[in-house]
């Protein structure tokens, strides 16, 4: 304890919590919040000055002081002196390695505010940490190295603090001590800061001269900077910054109501509630709100917490509410003030922050959850991905881990929405991968894209009912898949002879024979592989529409395409038929004479040999190739279909 | 427009938690271990729902060492909640007569690492509501709030899911679980704080009050039933005392105190130049990384 660095702390708060606990508890029940990041490049003393905070509120414990002490001797980096750092690099890999690998929250309070700080690393490869951060911050404290100024990194940072839509932004210029406190360093830094916040649209932010391991300007004004007292300066030390900026809830709540629907709470028939976290606005009785999508309307009568109805909820706050009518509303639903609703759609802009080891495979289907909804959603190829080091839009494929671009997002139903920049709730996303569950991106949406809007479905009077009647049978989708050579064209031939001879109408589209005409434009890369899955969905889909029977014979590897073309069907008329051939029994037939072909490098991308194939996880008919003649496994599905039917 | 305070808005960020897991897990459950923390979680369960019940039950992975005053709470709050209760005592574990005073860690793994995986696996639950805080521990401070589980309920530091605004990712593949830790951004303070302003029911044992005690290895211990084996010359002495976190009695280390009400508990709290897990043996086991590696075994 003797070899640091302390000031006498500023906190009055010891003495009252010693003579006046009650008052002192007043006090900190009356305390607000303030969820706050740093973020800086690998030495710029970010640990160091979080560790400064916590010890300066007296967050730090004597037991957690002396293990800090035999560590710091031990690992630490600062000779004899304390290492802050070592106090808030959590994980034993971390240690080690002396870098922060993941984000860290940490704790503390002043008389004014408790605050929640998330730790985040300032190494490139964990854009992906700093985002996550960011996300729940009402401010973002940047630290420069005195001695090094605006660096790549800073910028990098200061960039996705921006997108992330920070709007209070803190510049520490850190490490002060080393340049001997000099005003002009401090200017310098600033004013180059200034050009480049400009540029990227950073409209203002407060800059500091501190010093985190000394103590400088952190809870107190330095002595050492006399000159931070001129007017051109915030002349505050950082903690008092820290207690004034207004946080991100108050100014949530003078914008419109929405309130995303979470639960529906209905403990008997006298009484049902709908439950979630006001996203903006306020609500009390005898507010007019619409419920979104469905767009009815009715009136708040009760605003229910444990503790009795409040007179009126803000955002921020967890409620139940009740209408004076039996509207139809559920979880994803969105209740919203009645003359100034959200909008609805299905068709965006939007930028990706891509968070997985996997790219982004651009028309794959992923889940996407945005509030308290869930939907399928599928991304286009970037319009342009963005250097981050640079701001620069570069042209992109697809998206790797750690990259951020722009791009068009497709859901398959309409969700409601607002753009990111009004409503975080409404308009911030992540996309889940429906096979690893993973969440694989995160998204902010800009605008809808209004083209879906003005094509209407047109109504017509026969319908697929009364198609399928006059064939008197239930339209399907019979859809095999499995391995190049697995059998699949063999058995769905057969397939379709049997239930032609038993008066079915029935259609079989084959991969190959599509590829003539339909998809020839279509190559082999995945992209591609979807589309090729996504238009034969379409036209299948047509076909049970006019009554059909439909059977497909396509080697469709990925499970994820496969569950796309089901989503397009209605339930139960998707029988998903894996021809199961192992990979050594396919290729040891070879039909087409293929797999010599993919052995040899002639032929790329071939399923099972340098593309995975994705079997069925729970597929309605598995056949067993090995097992079975093609006859008996023609039999075997077309009884499934007809006992099914 | 009014500001929300703190509490508030940490209050409104747990129930937000708590209901998104009713609505997407399809079996959850919430490990009640009737600490003070669990006392917050149920409570801020009983908010959530209210006026339902939770709808989901109370799980109590069982020791049969915890301090008799909170079998008492324990089953006094699952009658007033309208919960189920759920106790579970890993069977090999009775069988074998596990206990803290000659088995050392092999207690902590058996009974309460190796008990609640079982109970997990038995029930069949997929998400599992739990205490920790992130202020607690180094390890926990960098965990997710849903904290994903393999089917064999293994930890991955390295491969955490993001978690952005407040959305959470709960879909798992079969056999998988999550933990989730609804009062992760609570600290000591603020659960103390919270339960005065709520009258919450505690375990008197967090009052101060004179009870038998040991000392042993630097650590006051209470001698809470017959089961206590006293070590030759070892008397029980009267001091008034109380405990900051409980577990099973043996392994629980009192201070000496005189905070009988919960204003003077929180004032000590505050002037104590100790942290609150010092108090347990569990963190020192394995070197400084001792929790993370638990975590990784499956411990919560």
């Amino acid at each position: 304890m003797a070899d640091i660095e302390t000031k006498e702390a500023v906190y009055v708060t010891d003495q009252l919590i010693a003579d006046d606990i009650d008052a002192y508890l007043v006090q900190h029940e009356h305390k607000t919040m303030l969820r706050f990041i740093t973020c800086g490049s690998v030495d710029d003393g970010k640990s160091t000055l979080i560790g400064r905070l916590l010890y300066d509120s007296k967050m730090i414990f004597e037991d957690q002081l002396d293990a800090l002490q035999s560590d710091s001797k031990k690992v630490g980096t600062q000779g004899q002196e304390i290492d802050f750092a070592l106090l808030v690099d959590g994980l034993a890999a971390e240690r080690e390695q002396g870098i922060t690998i993941d984000v860290a929250y940490r704790f503390f309070n002043t008389e004014k505010r408790k605050f929640i700080v998330a730790d985040c690393p300032g190494h490139e490869q964990y854009t992906r940490n700093m985002v996550t951060g960011a996300s729940t911050a009402d401010l973002a404290v940047i630290l420069i190295d005195a001695r090094k100024g605006v660096l790549v990194q800073t910028r990098r940072h200061s960039y996705l603090c921006h997108l992330i839509g920070i709007k209070n932004i803190v510049l520490a210029v850190n490490k002060m001590d080393l340049v001997d406190y000099s005003q002009e360093v401090f200017d310098k830094i600033v004013a180059d800061y200034t050009e480049f916040a400009t540029s990227i649209g950073i409209e203002n932010f407060t800059a500091l001269p501190i010093s985190g391991f000394k103590g400088d300007n952190i809870t107190t004004l330095s002595e050492k900077t006399p000159w931070y007292k001129a007017p051109q300066y915030a002349g505050i030390p950082l903690v008092e910054h820290l207690e004034t900026v207004e946080v991100l809830s108050s100014v949530d709540a003078d914008k419109p109501f929405r309130l995303p629907v979470q639960w529906v709470n209905r403990p008997n028939l006298d009484f049902r509630g709908f439950s979630g976290l006001i996203a903006t606005g306020s609500a009390k009785a005898g507010d007019k709100i619409r419920v979104l999508p469905s767009g009815k309307t009715s009136t708040i009568t009760r605003v229910v917490t444990y503790d009795g109805d409040l007179e009126e909820a803000v955002a921020g706050q967890s409620v139940t509410v009740c209408f004076a009518d039996e509207i139809d509303c559920s979880r994803g639903s969105v209740i919203s003030v009645a003359d100034s609703p959200p909008q609805t759609a299905d068709q965006f802009e939007a930028t990706f922050v891509w968070m997985a080891d996997e790219a982004m495979v651009p028309g794959r289907a992923y889940w996407l959850k945005i509030g308290t909804q869930v939907v399928s959603a599928t991304v286009q190829e970037p319009k342009y991905e963005v250097n981050v080091n640079t701001m620069e839009h570069l042209a992109a494929k697809t998206l790797e881990l750690n990259s951020i671009g722009v791009a068009e997002l497709t859901t398959d139903k309409q969700i409601v929405f607002e753009a990111y920049a009004d409503n975080r709730t409404l308009g911030g996303f992540i996309l889940i991968d429906k096979m690893t569950n993973a969440t694989v991106a995160a998204g902010m949406i800009h605008f809808s894209l209004r083209r879906s809007q003005n094509v209407h479905w047109q109504a017509v009077d026969i319908d697929r009912k009364q198609h399928a009647g006059l064939k008197n049978q239930r339209p399907a989708v019979l859809w095999f898949t499995g391995l190049s050579g697995s059998g699949k064209s063999t058995i769905a031939n057969l397939v379709e002879k049997k239930l032609h001879r038993m008066n079915r109408h029935t259609f079989l589209l084959d991969g190959d024979n599509v590829r003539h005409g339909l998809n020839k434009d279509l190559g082999f890369t995945e992209a591609d592989r979807i589309e090729n899955i996504r238009r034969v969905g379409e036209v299948s889909k047509l076909m049970t529409d006019a009554g059909l029977i439909v059977i497909t014979a396509f080697i469709s590897p990925f499970q994820a395409d496969r569950e796309m073309v089901r989503a397009m069907l209605p339930e139960g008329e998707f029988f998903e038929v894996f021809i199961d051939t192992p990979l050594k029994v396919a290729e040891a037939r070879d039909v087409k004479g293929l797999y010599k072909k993919a052995r040899s490098g002639e032929l790329k991308n071939f399923t099972g040999i340098d593309s995975p194939y994705e079997a069925p996880r729970n597929p309605e008919i598995r056949i067993d190739t090995t097992a079975i003649s093609p006859e008996d496994a023609a039999n075997l599905i077309v009884d499934t279909l007809l006992g099914d039917a | 427009m009014k500001t929300l305070t703190h509490l508030e808005r940490l209050e409104a960020e747990s129930i937000h938690i708590i209901r998104e897991v009713v609505a997407e897990a399809e079996k959850p459950v919430m490990l009640y271990s009737v600490g003070k923390d669990s006392a917050v979680m149920l409570h801020l369960a009983r908010k959530a729902f209210y006026p339902s019940p939770p709808p989901f039950p109370l799980l109590h992975v069982d020791t049969t060492w915890k301090f008799k005053a909170m079998y008492e709470l324990r089953d006094k709050m699952a009658r007033e909640s309208g919960m189920e209760l759920l106790v579970y005592q890993n069977p090999e574990a009775i069988e074998k007569g596990i206990n803290p005073f000659d088995h050392g860690a092999l207690h902590t793994d058996m009974w309460k690492t190796e008990g609640l995986k079982q109970a997990l696996d038995k029930y069949g639950f997929d998400a599992a509501f739990g205490g920790a805080r992130r202020d607690e521990e180094k390890s926990r401070a960098k965990e997710r709030i849903f904290s994903f589980r393999t089917s064999s309920h293994g930890w991955d530091p390295k491969n955490q899911r993001p978690e952005l605004w407040n959305l959470y990712n709960a879909k798992k593949s079969r056999g998988e679980s999550i933990r989730v830790f609804p009062i992760s951004n609570w600290t000591e303070l603020d659960i103390w704080q919270y339960i005065h302003l709520n009258d919450i029911p505690i375990v008197p044992l967090y009052f101060a009050e004179k009870r038998p005690t040991v000392e042993r290895d630097g650590m006051l211990l209470m001698v809470d039933d017959e089961r206590f084996p006293l070590q030759p010359g070892e008397v029980p002495v009267e001091r008034s005392i109380r405990f900051r976190t409980l577990g099973c009695y043996p392994l629980t280390g009192a201070v000496e105190s005189e905070a009988k009400t919960l204003p003077e508990v929180i004032q000590e709290t505050l002037l104590t130049t100790t942290s609150e897990r010092q108090g347990r043996a569990i963190d020192k086991d394995a070197g400084g990384a001792g929790m993370e590696v638990k975590k990784q075994q499956g411990y919560f």
